[in-house]
């Protein structure tokens, strides 16, 4: 706490979360969330469809609302906090950010494969721009040792990146890899450092209190741990932990409680579990967007999931690549 | 005159890579090998016995025996050379994002193009997928195209990471124009994998008629045609019908001429303007015999 003792919390309820519902949130559940996490004093609030801006796709499912109604929905429900996007390049453009900044939007989340930061410079870029808060977010941290994950941080940097965030997408990660590499961002860099958790081996929390350890003063969370995979960091939970270390949030933790309760809840489709196929997510090193993709491609081709999630790990699949689950459990059912 | 004489601006890896494929052509004769600096490239192609110029784009233009160009160099690069070239008279395959005239895919619509001055090579993302989708629209309609091209991360350099919007927005343009889809959309994934990974191509189409035997032969014919100029394409899933979705999944390896194998995505773009030069010169000595 030499520091800070001021956490800055993302909620992405309405982004990472929309992957634990297949993108199928409504108007009202934009709408209701996005006011509930305003009003309980949630700083930034993530809305994008899970796989960012521009994800509505066959590859990574179609979103019952586009970005722009939803956007338009959560906009109208918010009063003070930072209405937020992801844009993962390569999937989405500059095109659909410069609609966004049309929604009230005060800062994107430029995210990248850990060693691939270059591919998002003209996206930091632009966000400037349009005056907006701009983040990068380096992803599947898991996969790199720490001295590349700094030098990917260094170059977001130096594209004019607000603030850095290193982003455990596989639930891979134990607490000692968070902070050996949050640790070394922290030092280098001028500006702040995140961290976002899935809790496929059940240490998402656990791995946020490491990485403020290590000095990460921004944390992601979802409520209910709604998200990719086993799901993200619990909000609520994650509010009442960082209040027991002595550190404020500005969240109201009766508030956030009660939006998770009363109002995510009744919009989830299944409880957020770890059963056998998320935690071999994180066992194996895998993206966690892929799971529901994984059952459903298990089904058509009979076969189980963790040998679909096992192969993906072996081939070094990165995010993004959910067409690859197609092709693994295709060859593996032909031969 | 049994062979027309080509020259490459730009002698990077792309431009290196066009030099050998040219060398090994039967109607086309490497006449020129132009770039701006003595690079590595250059002298490359002097070693090979090319005459080699550093007055870029002037010594193009200055030499008449010259009839088609390729333009390997970048896209603000090109948009100055397009204009000096064709008033020079010659034909220009641009392998750069510029995309100032049509796009050309060989197995798709080169017959229709001939007369243009200016063809644009699309994307490696585009010259593998685009004939997919014209094959499925040519048999079960194509109601939407959606792609999904992931190459290794060493195979990109900074143009295309630096402009990787002009990758995903080209794309999507040619699956409609050229695909014949009548909306598309493209997504790009660079992956660091070691040893690299090939590059993988998947296609999604909404048809408008889910005919699983049509559509699985209109690949398989046209995976072949493809074959022909890029050996290294294959087809990694043929067509899966989910109702109305259609899914094709395409590997292209490389050539390995100059670039390495696993840059299949470079070999695709190198391939299909040698190929789409080759008819142009067949066409171009036709004329010749006749006249």
């Amino acid at each position: 706490m030499s520091k800070t003792d001021f956490i800055h919390i993302v909620d992405s309820t309405l982004r990472d979360g929309s992957h634990a519902v297949s993108h199928q949130f409504t108007a009202e559940q934009y709408a209701a969330i996005a006011g509930g996490l305003d009003a309980a004093g949630i700083e930034y609030i993530e809305v994008s469809h899970g796989d960012g801006l521009a994800g509505s796709s066959f590859n990574y499912g179609w979103a019952a609302l586009g970005d722009e109604e939803m956007l338009k929905e959560a906009a109208s429900a918010i009063k003070r906090a930072k209405l937020t996007v992801l844009l993962i390049p390569g999937i989405g453009t500059q095109e659909e950010l410069k609609l966004s900044a049309d929604y009230g939007v005060r800062a994107v989340r430029v995210a990248t494969h850990v060693t691939e930061a270059d591919i998002g410079e003209q996206h930091i870029g632009l966000a400037k721009k349009l005056g907006m808060e701009a983040c990068g977010f380096l992803m599947m941290c898991h996969m790199a040792p720490p001295e590349k994950v700094l030098e990917q941080a260094k170059l977001f940097e130096s594209y004019g990146a607000d603030w850095i965030y290193v982003a455990d997408s596989a639930g891979a990660m134990l607490p000692e890899d968070v902070k050996a590499r949050v640790g070394p961002v922290v030092e280098a860099v001028k500006v702040p450092v995140g961290f976002h958790a899935h809790n496929n081996l059940t240490v998402a929390t656990a791995n946020a209190v490491a990485a403020l350890e290590a000095g990460a003063t921004f944390l992601d969370g979802c409520c209910r741990g709604l998200g990719a995979g086993a799901g993200n960091t619990q909000t609520e939970a994650l509010v009442a932990v960082l209040d027991k270390l002595g550190y404020r949030t500005g969240v109201d933790l009766y508030k956030i409680m009660d939006v998770a309760e009363e109002i995510v809840g009744p919009a989830m489709h299944r409880p957020q579990e770890v059963t056998s196929a998320p935690l071999m997510l994180g066992y194996a090193g895998v993206y966690s967007s892929f799971l529901l993709h994984t059952y459903r491609a298990a089904e058509r081709f009979g076969l189980d999931p963790r040998d679909i999630l096992v192969e993906l790990g072996r081939r070094k699949m990165v995010g993004g690549q959910e067409d690859m689950i197609i092709d693994v459990a295709y060859q593996l059912a032909h031969t | 005159m049994d062979r027309v004489k080509v020259a490459v601006i730009g002698p990077g890896n792309i431009g290196s890579d066009l030099m050998y494929k040219v060398m090994r052509s039967r109607n086309l004769e490497m006449a020129l090998m132009a770039g701006i600096v003595d690079s590595e490239g250059i002298q490359r192609a002097r070693s090979l016995g090319i005459r080699t110029s550093l007055e870029g784009v002037d010594a193009v233009v200055a030499d008449d025996s010259v009839k088609i160009v390729f333009d390997a160099t970048s896209a603000r690069a090109h948009l100055r050379h397009a204009p000096l070239l064709k008033e020079a008279g010659k034909i220009t395959l641009d392998l750069t994002p510029a995309a100032i005239g049509p796009y050309v895919v060989p197995s798709v619509n080169l017959s229709e193009l001939h007369a243009e001055p200016n063809l644009n090579m699309v994307t490696c993302g585009g010259q593998a997928t685009v004939p997919i989708v014209h094959a499925i629209r040519c048999v079960a309609g194509a109601r939407y195209a959606e792609i999904v091209a992931c190459i290794a991360s060493k195979s990109a350099g900074p143009g295309t990471r630096q402009n990787i919007d002009e990758f995903t927005q080209t794309t999507a343009r040619a699956l409609t124009l050229v695909g014949g889809a009548k909306k598309g959309k493209a997504i790009i994934i660079l992956n660091p994998a070691e040893p690299p990974i090939m590059m993988t191509n998947t296609v999604y189409v909404e048809v408008e008629d889910p005919d699983e035997k049509a559509i699985a032969a209109a690949v398989a014919a046209r995976v072949k045609e493809i074959q022909e100029y890029v050996p290294g394409y294959q087809v990694r899933v043929p067509p899966i019908i989910d109702g109305h979705k259609v899914t094709t999944i395409i590997q292209v390896e490389g050539a390995g001429d100059f670039l390495p194998k696993y840059a299949g995505n470079l070999d695709i773009m190198t391939s299909a303007a040698v190929a789409a030069a080759e008819r142009l010169a067949h066409k171009l000595l036709a004329e010749e015999v006749v006249a």
